[in-house]
């Protein structure tokens, strides 16, 4: 909150409209907020045409249109529509499940330029278990219709300690599928994630391995297929460059109208998050407490205050500095420099420990019944 | 991957070339990405439309912008753009 008038505001260029937290899925890693069930009301189709003409009024130019399962709304090619007339490129990050050729076809009439379909492993067992719900097949021959009508298809694979050892098959699934782009995303530990992270943290020497695979195949593939490697921060010496500055590039809409400025902000306390029915976008991105609470460098507690790095990475992510000790203004504990970085090294041995002893708990997946828990 | 001089060049059709009021500037758009590009940079690439190999496109830039002498830096950008997959040859 201070430095609230010296610090020179960017205009956003990348809007995630999550449009609804309704899922078919229960992936125990999703990001959607652990009480989603509470929020239930969704904005309608005009209020998202109303955000994504005043977003891109301001400069937006990305759009990700996510959930929940995105496709559960009826009005999506109505959005990505208005979305493709106003130019943005249209992202659709999808499950895939569900998602019929009848679809793929409106959605390209609507405009849609690209779709993310995600994959829970490259077996169909291990697949069908993490998204609680007989999907892998479905899903596979989703990817190949995908392709068929012509779409840039990024095949997503979130990564955990059950289905890191299949790297190897998951960079074939990919070439099988035809993906122009994958993206190995890494678990990030909020919302249910951070509830199983015991249960998903791969240890050291399983990442190590993954790693190596993965790059090998980078090598092998380049100028055929990208990749987008998320990288487990527990295992850094450095925070990522979170949202790359808070306030500066990205804005997320919650499917009942929150504006947060990371997808996990609604886990911090006290940020006043504004709502996108109250009040416009521009305002929102200018004006409210939330938008403008980490711009910038004044909030910044030692060591992040006086680093020389702090112009890179921001200080990390205030998210993960207030789920793992408590205080949104610390310096995110991934870093080496952290006084609690001793935190990283005991969650580490906690899931080396609950991996060894199978038994110890179950998976929590995310459904509305664990949801109401709460 | 280097760049046929006699393959006709042509803007990826998994790609969009656009032109951002907000930025006053041509953009490259992707699955999840964006360049900005330079006029130069902008320029060469929207002549990538399927008609011009190398050869025909330097001719073209030079007539546009009265100058001559841009051949080698067009190539060292148009194989930075195949590598990127920005453009493709047929
Ligand atoms: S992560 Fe899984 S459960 Fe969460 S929204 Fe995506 S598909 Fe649904
Ligand atoms: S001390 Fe803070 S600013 Fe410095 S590297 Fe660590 S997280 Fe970044």
């Amino acid at each position: 909150m201070v430095g609230f008038n010296k610090v020179k505001i960017t205009p956003p260029r990348w809007l995630l409209a999550e449009l609804t937290y309704a899922c078919p899925l229960q992936c125990p890693y999703c990001s959607n907020p652990i009480d989603y069930a509470q929020h239930k009301q969704e904005l309608t189709t005009d209020d998202w045409k109303r955000v994504l003409t005043q977003a891109r009024k301001m400069g937006a130019v990305q759009l990700g249109l996510s959930g929940g399962e995105p496709l559960v709304r009826q009005d999506l090619e109505e959005i990505v529509q208005h979305a493709r007339q106003l130019g943005y490129y249209t992202n659709l990050i999808t499950s895939g499940y569900g998602l019929t050729e009848a679809r793929i076809l409106a959605l390209k009439t609507a405009g849609l330029d690209h779709i993310q379909i995600s994959i829970q492993a490259s077996s169909e067992e291990l697949s069908d278990y993490i998204a609680g719900t007989k999907s892998f097949a479905e899903k596979k021959r989703v990817a190949h219709l995908i392709k068929k009508h012509g779409y840039p298809m990024v095949l997503c694979v979130v990564l955990h300690r059950e289905n890191i050892a299949q790297m190897a098959d998951i960079l074939n699934m990919a070439v099988e599928l035809g993906a122009d782009y994958v993206e190995l995303a890494n678990t990030q530990y909020y919302g249910w994630a951070n509830l199983n992270r015991d249960l998903l943290l791969p240890t050291r020497d399983q990442f190590e391995t993954a790693e190596a695979i993965a790059q090998e195949f980078k090598l092998q593939v380049a100028g055929k297929m990208k990749i987008y490697y998320v990288v487990p921060d527990f295992y850094e010496d450095r925070p990522k460059a979170c949202m790359n500055g808070w306030g500066t590039t990205f804005l997320t809409v919650a499917p009942d109208g929150m504006a947060l400025p990371c997808h996990s902000a609604r886990e911090l306390p006290n940020l006043d998050c504004p709502n996108v029915q109250d009040f416009s976008v521009e305002e929102i991105w200018h004006e409210s407490k939330a938008f403008n609470f980490f711009r910038g460098d004044d909030w910044m507690q030692e060591p992040c205050r006086s680093c020389d790095e702090k112009s890179k990475d921001f200080g990390g992510c205030r998210c993960q500095a207030y789920l793992l000790q408590g205080d949104m203004y610390a310096t995110d504990p991934v870093c080496s420099k952290s006084p609690k970085h001793d935190l990283i090294e005991t969650a580490i041995t906690d899931a080396n420990t609950a991996a060894k002893n199978v038994t110890e708990k179950p998976l929590i997946f995310r459904n509305s019944k664990n949801s109401r828990n709460y | 991957m280097t760049i046929n001089p006699e393959n006709k060049l042509q803007f990826s059709s998994t790609h969009r070339l656009q032109w951002e009021e907000a930025q006053q500037k041509d953009v490259i758009l992707y699955p999840e990405g964006m360049v900005e590009l330079n006029q130069s940079s902008a320029e060469i690439l929207k002549l990538c439309d399927g008609t011009r190999n190398v050869a025909e496109l330097v001719i073209d830039l030079e007539q546009k912008f009265q100058t001559s002498g841009l051949e080698q830096d067009i190539r060292n950008f148009l194989e930075i753009a195949l590598q990127n997959g920005w453009i493709q040859q047929s």
